[in-house]
């Protein structure tokens, strides 16, 4: 149970969460013509006879597009429908060519589904929340409209129109700002895993629409409004956030919540009111008839199934168990596909270079890729997709490290140096081999303690802190290439 | 030297054939027929004599290389204006739409130009194919090339909504035209005119390229001189197309070369909900002389049961406007056609201005209704109501297939009205559809054939309905009657 309450004049007030996402599937053409969907095409370019609803015109469904959503419902655990229907949600607008967009509102390609949701990224063992989804439907996105064009017109860009959605539907099952963050952002994962979304919400590929109300604890439901389009994780804790405390004020002052569509303004972090359900449309859904029912057979959802990927859930798991990393780090490699997918390349390939198990140096590949590598790229200036930060490279300096030959803090210089400048990273990791020869070390150390007799009568008088100089001082002196543990128990040994 | 427009396709195709004549002779033959009536009976929108000659000489080329003709090789026929052509106006008889030139060709029509026909123009029709006149259309009313034997000049409706493709075969402006029928727009005007023609099963022709109507129903089909010229055509337009999701994926029947008169072993229902009271004598005298013929080509006639028959006709007039309202709500004035912008106005203005002027008051009626029965509490009492409705008719069909091959009605209650009539009674107008509407629910194919006249002289139909996909039993009844009712009469010319 959640424990977040807003605090009104009144009293405690508990917050009520439901969150209807629409999710772009990834796919070639649209969702009923050939047409293409690539983002920021030119205005009108990616527009077929039947996107721009030409008389005579006819939708025919793209395999691809139920496909996805298909898959997505899988990912989700959710009833696939074998028996589904498009129906026409019927209303004018300059931005919907056909002056009705093609939905499903009676039989939805998914039903009931849930995913679980860990409340706190930084503490992935703390609790987690089962949350419902109610159902799953594919729909076609409208086109844009232009009003800085011209002076007194506005114009419409149909790229978009005819695209594929999926509109995800939970229950009412979230408490908390952090709740519907968190499910926004494990659908977003799931998505991104299944390949079905890019799951880019700056793009618009992903959105949603942030159902709120609020109660005393324990009491039915009180009225929602729905906050359109929200396109950030952090938006939506926002808009859960502000609108809780609107309603929790609108009712503390003897007025009543209406039910109603509002839109988010991320500069005054406040919804404000779009249509209220007076002058709601009446959609006048009925089925397409220019479509039959969507039928799908065994060996279809078998072929879904099959080519589904390893999930988030079960990949975290199986880092914890078989590869033997933290709970934190396990969570954290596989929060993003893409990071995910580094590791498996980089933990296989360093696996193989050095002869050894995965198991064996996924702790080492996994500490270079969470704390190390990103302070290397942060300080070289280079994103993670710089053409140099290849596997093979990345493979040079984890195994040299794994195995003794180059220190920790070598590695993060060497690969710096190969990013920016022009080395041979191998020369450069046996040019900065560490030596584990105590006599060059004791030398080493004796020389430093010999040139700072006032240091050490001072660590010996109990300032022991200065521990950390001396060694410093040695590593300097050996150009970093001595063994640290070893320096340690020489200067531990001498200091004694 | 014959003269060329009293043939029909089939003698067209064979003239050609054996060089009788060029395909070029007989394009111009009926081009000077449109010229020449088109005053008179407005059928046409758009006369396109210059694409019929040019198909004729490709034609003609063929023949002179020894390539194959095609199956409606030399043959000029009329285009409903339903059918998008590219690059020639295509206006489903709507202001609206007046001044549009499609970029693309319907499929129906492009396999008739790939089959070696030749386009003599755009035919005339109820305005977005709403009406059983011809009326309605923007372009003004058809006038039908038949007369009634009393020695007035009364104009006759020549039916709808393809009414200009009825008028130009019946006048020998074109051996044959396509029609669409969704509540019987290709056979009532067939029947009203004195010539065949035939809906197939739903699917069996695309509907991509053709302005939509009402979705679930509507189907294209020949409308020709006889049986064989329809089963000739309708190789042509027929085959499945996957860019529309409801086309059949079935291969074509070679119907023309399946054609046969004799009905031996064959039973034909006669539905016992089609004898209505108050039936017109002269529709039921030709019914009953039609079941006289089909028992004489060997067939054995048995009475069955349409229940729901009486449902049949409110069904219809609940499902095609509730799509219709849908279908035509691209009609906006955004991106083609029509655009009535007042100064200062809005987007809802500008909707509402655009849709004023560009609907006729007929297509306004059906979008309301289409509306209303669509609307959040009225939904489930029409809608679903008609669905269930269409569903046990398509029952009563399944069950009496049980007991006959073929079904034998008439196809209309009456033989042609006189223009405006029925205009101002919109219900009295709708029940002209009321045997041709239950085939349509069923998506069953069912044709008219010409049966004789009536006592005003003026042409009576007969209705054949077949089972699924059965367009050859419809054919061969069609033949069967054709050949046994001998009907020659055709329109006096006075135009």
């Amino acid at each position: 149970m959640s424990n977040y309450r807003i605090q009104g004049a009144t009293g405690e007030w508990e917050v009520v969460i439901g969150l209807e996402v629409h999710a772009q599937v990834t796919s070639n053409s649209k969702l009923f013509s050939g047409a293409a969907t690539a983002f920021g095409a030119e205005p009108n370019t990616q527009v077929s006879l039947v996107d721009a609803a030409m008389p005579g015109m006819l939708p025919v469904p793209n395999r691809e597009c139920i496909r996805q959503a298909v898959r997505t419902g899988m990912a989700v655990g959710a009833v696939i429908n074998k028996w589904s229907r498009f129906d026409r949600k019927n209303y004018f607008y300059a931005d919907l060519p056909q002056g009705y967009q093609i939905s499903q509102l009676y039989h939805p390609l998914v039903g009931e589904g849930e995913i679980e949701v860990i409340l706190d990224p930084k503490d992935p063992e703390g609790s987690t929340k089962t949350i419902g989804i109610e159902r799953i439907h594919v729909e076609q996105d409208a086109g844009k409209l232009m009003h800085d064009q011209h002076p007194t017109m506005s114009y419409v860009d149909l790229n978009r129109s005819g695209v594929a959605l999926m509109e995800i539907v939970s229950r009412p099952d979230m408490r908390s700002p952090a709740e519907a963050g968190a499910y926004l952002a494990k659908l977003r994962q799931i998505l991104r895993y299944v390949g079905s979304c890019d799951g880019n919400m700056d793009q618009g590929s992903m959105r949603a629409d942030v159902n709120v109300s609020v109660r005393r604890p324990g009491e039915p439901f009180g009225t929602r409004t729905e906050t359109k389009n929200v396109n950030s994780v952090r938006f939506v804790m926002a808009v859960v956030e502000s609108e809780a405390r609107r309603q929790v004020d609108v009712i503390e002052s003897g007025g009543t919540v209406v039910q109603e569509t509002r839109l988010y303004d991320p500069d005054k972090n406040e919804t404000r009111s779009m249509r209220s359900k007076e002058d709601a449309h009446d959609y006048r859904y009925f089925p397409d008839p220019d479509l039959l029912p969507l039928e799908l057979d065994d060996a279809f959802l078998e072929e879904c199934r099959a080519s589904l990927p390893e999930l988030p859930d079960a990949k975290r798991h199986r880092y914890e168990t078989a590869l033997g990393l933290s709970a934190y780090n396990a969570n954290a490699l596989t929060a993003d596909v893409e990071v995910a997918r580094q590791f498996e390349a980089l933990l296989a390939s360093a696996a193989g270079a050095s002869g050894k198990s995965e198991a064996d140096v996924a702790k080492r590949v996994a500490n270079w890729l969470l704390s190390e590598q990103p302070g290397v790229l942060n300080a070289a200036g280079v994103s993670s997709d710089h053409p140099k930060n290849t596997v093979e490279a990345n493979t040079a300096i984890v195994v040299a490290t794994e195995s003794g030959l180059i220190s920790g803090s070598k590695a993060k210089e060497i690969f710096e140096a190969y990013l920016t400048t022009e080395i041979d990273l191998a020369a450069e990791i046996e040019a900065n081999k560490q030596t584990s020869d105590t006599g060059a070390i004791e030398a080493a150390v004796d020389a430093i303690l010999a040139a700072n007799a006032d240091k050490v009568a001072e660590y010996k008088g109990g300032k022991e802190n200065l521990f950390g100089f001396f060694v410093g001082q040695t590593m300097k002196a050996m150009q970093g290439k001595g063994n640290p543990q070893l320096v340690n128990q020489v200067l531990k040994a001498r200091l004694a | 030297m014959t003269d060329l427009t009293e043939l029909g396709v089939a003698a067209i195709r064979d003239g050609v054939a054996k060089g009788d004549f060029t395909a070029v002779e007989v394009a111009e033959a009926f081009n000077a027929n449109v010229a020449a009536a088109q005053t008179a009976l407005n059928a046409f929108i758009v006369a396109t004599p210059e694409l019929a000659v040019e198909a004729a000489r490709a034609t003609d080329a063929r023949r002179a290389a020894g390539q194959p003709l095609g199956k409606m090789g030399g043959v000029p026929i009329g285009m409903k204006d339903l059918f998008a052509t590219k690059g020639v106006q295509t206006t489903a008889a709507s202001h609206i739409l007046e001044g549009f030139t499609p970029e693309y060709e319907s499929t129906v029509s492009q396999k008739l130009w790939d089959a070696g026909a030749g386009m003599l123009g755009k035919l005339n029709l109820d305005q977005f194919a709403m009406g059983s006149s011809n009326e309605t259309s923007y372009f003004g009313n058809v006038i039908s090339p038949w007369r009634r034997s009393d020695g007035g000049n009364a104009a006759l409706a020549p039916g709808g909504s393809s009414g200009g493709s009825s008028t130009a075969v019946a006048a020998r402006l074109a051996p044959a035209a396509t029609g669409t029928d969704t509540g019987g727009s290709i056979r009532q005007p067939a029947a009203f005119t004195g010539i065949s023609g035939i809906k197939p099963t739903y699917g069996r022709c695309s509907r991509w390229g053709i302005v939509a109507f009402a979705s679930s129903l509507d189907q294209a089909g020949p409308m020709a001189r006889d049986v064989r010229d329809c089963a000739i055509m309708l190789e042509a337009m027929a085959g499945y197309d996957p860019k529309d999701a409801t086309s059949l994926n079935l291969p074509v029947p070679e119907w023309e070369a399946g054609l046969s008169a004799d009905m031996k072993g064959k039973k034909v229902g006669i539905p016992r909900e089609y004898r209505m009271d108050g039936m017109d004598a002269d529709v039921a005298a030709s019914w009953d002389r039609g079941i006289e013929w089909l028992k004489d080509a060997g067939a054995e006639i048995v009475e069955i049961s349409l229940p729901h028959t009486k449902y049949a006709l409110p069904a219809y007039y609940i499902i095609a406007p509730a799509e219709a309202s849908s279908n035509l709500a691209r009609y906006d004035g955004v991106r083609y056609g029509l655009r009535d912008l007042p100064d200062g106005a809005g987007l809802q203005d500008m909707y509402a201005a655009t849709r004023a002027a560009g609907f006729g008051a007929e297509v306004k009626r059906r979008i309301l209704i289409g509306t209303y029965v669509l609307s959040a509490g009225f939904y489930d009492a029409y809608y679903t109501q008609a669905q269930k409705v269409r569903t046990l008719i398509s029952h009563d069909f399944k069950n009496a297939f049980t007991q006959c091959d073929v079904i034998l009605a008439p196809t209309a209650p009456t033989a042609a009205f006189g223009l405006g009539e029925k205009t101002d009674d919109p219900l009295s107008m709708y029940l002209n559809d009321v045997f041709a509407v239950p085939a349509s629910l069923a998506g069953l194919p069912a044709m008219s054939v010409p049966a004789g006249l009536n006592r005003e002289g003026l042409p009576l139909g007969l209705q054949i309905v077949g089972k699924p996909f059965d367009e050859q039993g419809v054919l061969n009844a069609g033949l069967a009657i054709e050949s046994r009712a001998q009907f020659s009469a055709k329109p006096d010319k006075w135009w």
